[in-house]
């Protein structure tokens, strides 16, 4: 009964994998089995990013161009400006043109003053309401007898590349890596913390270095099943391209998977309640959420606010990953972004190895 | 199911070098002394106890033992090896169960025993571990499924993965029932008779009696009292104690009084009752309630116990040792 109890390392009977350390390798088991093992982890990693790019994919799809509805003060007007074939014109008395235009039933009112002049009221901050304007403008002066000048022939463009989706599928790419890059490492270190787990392996003979290792190597696998995830519904069912090279696309992946992974580190360096943790990792993500580009350009922020915002290694991440998909730069032509994320990599894992307490 | 040929443990003057050796240990944490100059020696096979109240500096010391701590001041040697020079060949060597570990919830006791085991070099296999502390049935049962007592020998489990030469156990049974505290007690019988060295620390006084070869008393910080459990009683000088109270609205005995009535070796006043420690109960309980008698004091409470560590407790202290 006794002649087996000191048996050989547990490693020889799992057989090295890829010549890792078994203790390394136990340790990302125990990484991946703790993230699977908790249900709301993989929706949030997997299933939310794809359910995103679903919701907004259809509701910003590319339609054919819509006729602009419009309304005019007499029959006659309307008739006039209704040769325009982009518009729809109905009559309406002043007062109920007023009601129609602030609820956005229509764009422009057209009537005409005691001179007999064209007025046309709109709102000049809504684009669509503009393009009326120039409508029936023109309308109004081929009514009048103006020559076409310049006859135009038309040229539509709804290439894949250039439409909403395309825009959103690598912003949703970049998000789910800071989002799962910082909870994954955050989350789980705190939590230790808080059970004193962290201070129970501190007492058994672990390696410290392999213990951090193995959050990295689970991060990295799980990167490449979060990353074909996503990328592959936005081609598959909306033929998102990809014209970079497709390593190229990876490398940039793992390497912000990396910076978002070190910032998490970081974050999780000192905090002992999940709450602290919670708090500081929103406030490191809102901001991002917002100026970053995600959902749309973080050119349309003030100028005065560009070098900021290029700042963020979020915003580095998706200028990054949209050149490559949508431009088919490659990762050569990359070297600010790439600058920039590697930047944030270096000193939040630095700083978090510092600050970090075991206890 | 022994894991290593039972020691034979020297009772008088031990040979070789202590497994632990501590000096003049000292720890403070901001204004509170937490460990105030204390010396230990423990020897190969002993299982040593160090018993006193909660926030008396038990787990302080543990923790310094254990390399998790950085002492104010001291020496501590364990296996003739320090943390400053050998903290690796340590970790390798020391079994420890930390009080209040929160062991993973969403693994299985099977996988948590695997991780320990793959960061030691020797040791059981992973089967014989789960077998050591009874947990066979629990194998691919998640931790967070487990019962108290199931979680506290899981940890015990962690502690044995490397075949340790000394083993740490900081308040193994503290917050488990009656039934699960037993069944630990007689795991760590087990280790003892394999000949381990065990260290624990508790505040059951029943506990240290009933497991450890010797026992540390220790108070606010220092060690008051050391020896074996039955030194330790005999020292009381009576194996008997008698606890009574009367009408809390009489004028109260003077405990030199009480001492003249016949037996009583010694007397003193406990919160709100009093504690007689005497040689023979068939003497001095008569003789106690003759007395009360005569002076017309009405008895509310008698009890009467053979001497155990918690009444030298409160014989070198004035309190009562307590579960909190």
């Amino acid at each position: 009964m006794s002649e087996t109890l000191v048996s050989a390392p547990a490693g020889r009977r799992r057989e090295r994998f890829l010549l890792l350390p078994p203790s390394l390798v136990e340790l990302t088991l125990v990484r991946f089995r703790e993230f699977w093992r908790e249900p709301e982890a993989v929706f949030w990693v997997f299933i939310f990013p794809i359910l995103l790019a679903a919701g907004l994919g259809i509701a910003f799809e590319s339609r054919p161009a819509e006729r602009l509805r419009i309304a005019a003060s007499d029959v006659a007007l309307a008739q006039r400006l209704a040769i325009e074939p982009s518009l729809t014109v109905e009559v309406m008395t002043p007062a109920a043109a007023e009601q129609a235009l602030r609820r956005g039933r229509i764009l422009l009112y057209a009537s005409r003053d005691a001179a007999g002049a064209l007025r046309l009221r709109y709102d000049e901050n809504v684009a669509e309401a503009r393009a009326a304007r120039l409508l029936a403008e023109r309308a109004a002066e081929r009514a009048a007898g103006a020559r076409e000048l310049v006859p135009v022939a038309e040229d539509v463009v709804r290439e894949p590349g250039s439409r909403y989706i395309d825009f959103l599928i690598p912003g949703l790419l970049g998000l789910n890596l800071m989002g799962s890059g910082m909870w994954g490492i955050g989350f789980a270190i705190v939590d230790a913390r808080r059970k004193k787990l962290l201070k129970r392996l501190l007492a058994s003979p672990m390696s410290r270095t392999e213990y951090l290792l193995s959050f990295l190597l689970s991060r990295l696998a799980l990167l490449l099943v979060e990353v074909f995830a996503l990328l592959g519904f936005g081609v598959w069912i909306f033929g998102v391209p990809v014209r970079g090279a497709l390593w190229e696309l990876l490398a940039i992946c793992v390497l912000a998977s990396l910076t978002f992974t070190s910032l998490g580190l970081l974050i999780a360096s000192r905090a002992r309640t999940i709450e602290a943790a919670s708090g500081l990792m929103n406030f490191v993500m809102l901001p991002m959420w917002v100026f970053s580009g995600v959902f749309f350009s973080s050119e349309r922020f003030p100028d005065a606010m560009q070098p900021f915002i290029r700042l963020l290694p979020l915003t580095a991440v998706n200028e990054a990953l949209r050149r490559n998909m949508l431009e088919g730069a490659p990762l050569v032509s990359l070297g600010p972004q790439a600058a920039v994320i590697a930047s944030w990599l270096v000193i939040s894992f630095i700083t978090a190895l510092r600050l970090f307490r075991w206890r | 199911m022994s894991l290593r040929p039972a020691k034979i443990r020297a009772l008088a003057a031990p040979l070789g070098p202590p497994t632990l050796l501590v000096r003049a240990l000292r720890k403070a944490y901001r204004d509170v002394v937490a460990v105030d100059g204390i010396d230990l020696e423990v020897w190969p096979g002993e299982c040593f106890g160090l018993l006193g109240p909660n926030g008396a500096g038990k787990t302080t010391t543990i923790e310094i033992c254990e390399g998790l701590l950085e002492p104010d001041g001291g020496t501590v040697e364990l296996l003739g090896l320090t943390w400053a020079g050998h903290a690796a060949e340590l970790r390798q060597r020391l079994g420890v169960q930390l009080q209040d570990t929160q062991l993973s919830e969403k693994l299985t006791v099977e996988e948590t025993v695997r991780l320990f085991r793959s960061f030691y070099r020797r040791g059981p296999s992973v089967e014989e571990v789960i077998r050591m502390v009874q947990l066979e049935e629990k194998r691919k049962a998640r931790v967070g499924a487990l019962s108290g007592g199931q979680k506290q020998r899981l940890a015990m489990a962690c502690a044995l993965v490397g075949d340790p030469d000394l083993l740490f156990l900081d308040e193994p049974t503290t917050g488990l029932d009656p039934q699960a505290r037993l069944q630990l007690w007689e795991l760590i019988s087990r280790l003892k008779c394999e000949g381990r060295t065990v260290i624990l620390t508790t505040h059951y006084m029943e506990e240290a009696e009933r497991l450890c070869d010797r026992v540390g008393i220790i108070d606010r910080g220092r060690i008051i009292a050391l020896g074996t459990p039955a030194e330790l009683v005999g020292r009381l000088g009576a194996g008997h104690v008698v606890e009574f109270a009367v009408d809390g609205a009489q004028p109260a005995l003077a405990p030199a009084e009480l001492e003249r009535i016949e037996g009583v070796v010694a007397a003193r006043r406990v919160d709100s009752s009093y504690q007689l420690r005497v040689g023979e109960l068939h003497r001095t309980v008569p003789a106690l309630l003759e007395e009360l008698r005569r002076r017309g004091l009405a008895v509310t409470e008698l009890r009467t116990h053979s001497a155990s560590l918690a009444d030298v407790f409160v014989a070198l202290t004035g309190r009562h040792l307590r579960d909190e």
